[in-house]
């Protein structure tokens, strides 16, 4: 994808974010440096929780020597609540509940999401595990379809991240470590 | 399916003289994620690592499973510290601990505890039982000096 239109695209993108924050006043710049653009877009993701302190931990541990780390542990991630909202699913579906299955299911889905610094997914899985020890079928599909909704949206800006981390290395840039 | 997976940290240029002085540690955990976060603490640790994913598998490693005699090769001598995580399913973290601690072969090697709850009364047993060190779950990136420090500690 051309330079400029990938700007373009993005821009556009991030105006439909900075919309719905109605706190800042934002003056838009053309912005010509890609790693500015990257910055800005991990800001928006931060400020807008769907990503915590915990993301920029992992991208502290990635160096030379794991040079595709967060984006190896991100990916384990997603295969893991993928699974986890199956089983999840599956579970809920039976006759009889085994809510206990239920409640481990969630407990390791707040622990990954939590390990990766999804703040948002991490958030749902508290509720879900209280509806649980509630043993009420309904509240829990509840909160099965808010983790869904949740984990589909910040896998999106995830690979939205890395696709824009992938343009800026293409471009010949470094990526900018973020502390 | 894979029951352990083995990583050597050796870096370039390094000889593989060397890196059998790396500590071999052994972390317990049945979350994958939580798994390769800290395989990798533990590689920028410069340490040699195998994961398992629960407790029954950790102990078959070190040799001391039920079903297993002394006369099993086990690899119990070659491990230098175990780290766990306290929550999993069939044994806990705690009960991993206690296994290690009964064990005349095994009883000094450095256990450390990972969880994600704050719990102190969790945290208390685990030390008097005679875990080295409590972590909270995330684990960061100033985790790796904490376990650096350890892992310095066993080895002299």
């Amino acid at each position: 994808m051309e330079v400029g239109q990938l700007q373009r695209s993005f821009v556009e993108y991030m105006a439909s974010l900075f919309r719905e924050i109605s706190a800042f006043a934002f003056v838009f710049v053309v912005i010509l440096d890609l790693s500015a653009l990257e910055l800005m877009y991990f800001a928006v993701l931060i400020q807008k929780g769907f990503l915590d302190a915990q993301f920029s931990q992992l991208q502290q541990l990635q160096d030379d020597s794991n040079p595709d780390f967060v984006v190896e542990v991100v990916s384990l991630f997603f295969e893991d609540s993928e699974r986890l909202i199956n089983d999840l699913t599956m579970a809920l579906d039976q006759p009889n509940v085994d809510f206990k299955q239920v409640d481990a299911h969630v407990h390791q889905l707040k622990g990954s999401s939590s390990s990766v610094g999804a703040q948002r997914v991490k958030n749902c899985c508290v509720p879900f595990r209280n509806c649980c020890e509630e043993q009420n079928t309904e509240t829990c599909l509840r909160c099965l379809q808010q983790i869904k909704q949740e984990y589909l949206l910040v896998k999106n800006k995830l690979q939205t991240l890395f696709e824009l981390e992938q343009q800026i290395v293409a471009a010949g840039g470094a990526i900018p470590m973020v502390q | 399916m894979e029951m352990f997976a083995n990583s050597s940290s050796i870096s370039k240029g390094m000889e593989e003289v060397v890196a059998s002085d790396e500590p071999h540690v052994l972390a317990v955990d049945d979350n994958l994620v939580d798994r390769k976060l800290v395989e990798i603490l533990l590689k920028k640790s410069s340490c040699k690592v195998t994961t398992a994913e629960d407790g029954l598998r950790a102990l078959e490693y070190l040799g001391l499973a039920a079903h297993q005699d002394s006369l099993t090769n086990s690899n119990g001598s070659k491990v230098n510290m175990i780290i766990t995580d306290y929550c999993m399913p069939g044994m806990t973290g705690y009960e991993l601990l206690k296994k290690i601690k009964e064990s005349s072969m095994m009883k000094d090697v450095p256990v450390v505890i990972m969880s994600s709850e704050n719990i102190p009364t969790r945290i208390n047993q685990c030390m008097e039982e005679g875990a080295q060190i409590f972590m909270l779950k995330p684990l960061k990136h100033s985790d790796v000096e904490r376990l650096r420090c350890q892992i310095m500690q066993c080895r002299g």
